[in-house]
């Protein structure tokens, strides 16, 4: 992948840093949320998949780590101070999924799912992918990295998600290469990151939060309420999704991607909740406040971006962004 | 025959590990094609045998 577009100060310093390792970052701050997010995004990139011409060293560079640290710290505050009243809806002495049930209720009065469902035009439906392109060509990796840092039942309940998620022993049901299958059915470019360029701060943060809560062994509590959260509001949309893209005659593998989506996650919801989360709690009671967090988390930031899109679109904008010399579909 | 695993969620499906195929009430058989399915046992689902989320917007008696 190519190193994105910077969006100001700090991510057009840090391509530099990642180029030929000479500006110094230690001074330099995010002009704004869309900057903050990129850079954020970059130097998780660096434990995925990195980028062209960048060292695969650098992912361990101490000065890299250290504007990481900052960046995060930001963004971890403003998460958990957004997520404190999602959090309240649950009961403090309800068992773990009950708790993860009532936050993902959670209602906003504004339904991404619905519209796609419905109204959505070819074209917004082709950026509703573009979107979760950036998450779905790398569907389940960030909670992979809570696999080590989980012990007994947890741990088994989190493999046995994942090894679904991973196609089950057959890479052509890998879950990322479903979703690479309903782009380039759509002609939209099907390659890692392709959209990074297009896609607003929302949907960088909804997928930094994930490398967040993935990265850090302290916050496996979050990583694994968000997967639960995740999980548990996907079956439903999903069933919406699939019938949008049959009511815009999208092609089959994008209904295929959906429809797996919404018999995959019936099942999901109920190991990430129970098998995963509640484990996790009854082992390490001191997690529960995290685990809240993390669904709150999912919950909260799908929901600014949902409310982001469908703005743009009652505006008649497109969702993504404008950028030089790349095109959607 | 190996043995299966049956894991009754409240107010939710059966979930059933190890299982090939599962055969519904009127004795047609559905191949299992993960590790882990979930039956629906509401009656409300849209793709039976397997449970689709449907009861969790069902209106609870």
């Amino acid at each position: 992948m190519e190193l994105p577009q910077a969006r100001g100060a700090l991510s057009a310093t840090l391509s530099d840093a990642l180029r030929d390792g000479t500006p110094d970052l230690s001074s330099v701050e995010p002009d704004d949320e869309e900057d903050l997010h990129l850079s954020l995004w970059m130097l998780y990139e660096l434990h995925y998949r990195g980028f062209d011409g960048v060292d695969d060293a650098r992912e361990w560079d101490p000065d890299l780590l250290t504007v990481r640290a900052r960046l995060e710290g930001r963004f971890e505050s403003d998460l958990r101070a957004a997520c404190r009243p999602i959090v309240e809806l649950a009961d403090a002495r309800g068992s773990v999924p009950d708790q993860l049930a009532a936050i993902t209720a959670y209602d906003v009065g504004v339904s991404l799912p619905n519209f796609v469902q419905r109204e959505a035009s070819a074209d917004q439906y082709l950026e509703f992918l573009a979107q979760r392109s950036l998450y779905h060509l790398k569907e389940s990796d960030p909670a992979a990295w809570a696999v080590p840092r989980l012990e007994g039942p947890a741990k088994v309940a989190l493999a046995e998600l994942q090894y679904d998620e991973y196609g089950g022993g057959r890479p052509e049901r890998l879950h990322s290469r479903l979703f690479a299958e309903a782009m380039e059915a759509c002609r939209l470019d099907a390659s890692y990151g392709a959209y990074v360029d297009r896609v607003p701060a929302y949907t960088l943060a909804v997928n930094n939060a994930m490398s967040l809560f993935g990265l850090h062994r302290r916050l496996r509590g979050a990583a694994m309420g968000h997967l639960a959260a995740f999980e548990m509001t996907s079956s439903l949309p999903c069933r919406r999704y699939l019938q949008g893209a049959e009511r815009l005659g999208l092609g089959e593998p994008v209904g295929h991607y959906f429809d797996e989506h919404v018999e995959a996650d019936a099942v999901h919801e109920h190991l990430a909740a129970r098998g995963i989360c509640g484990a996790l709690v009854e082992a390490e009671p001191q997690l529960r406040p995290d685990v809240l967090f993390g669904a709150a988390a999912c919950v909260h930031l799908d929901a600014v971006a949902a409310q982001q899109m469908l703005d743009a679109w009652a505006d008649g904008r497109s969702a993504l962004r404008v950028v030089r010399d790349r095109e959607v579909a | 025959m190996s043995e299966c695993q049956v894991t009754l969620i409240p107010d939710g499906p059966a979930l059933i590990r190890g299982a090939d195929r599962i055969r519904d009430a009127d004795g047609v058989t559905h191949e299992a094609t993960r590790p882990v399915v979930a039956v629906c046992l509401c009656g409300l689902t849209q793709r039976p045998p397997w449970c689709d989320a449907t009861h969790k917007v069902a209106v609870k008696p």
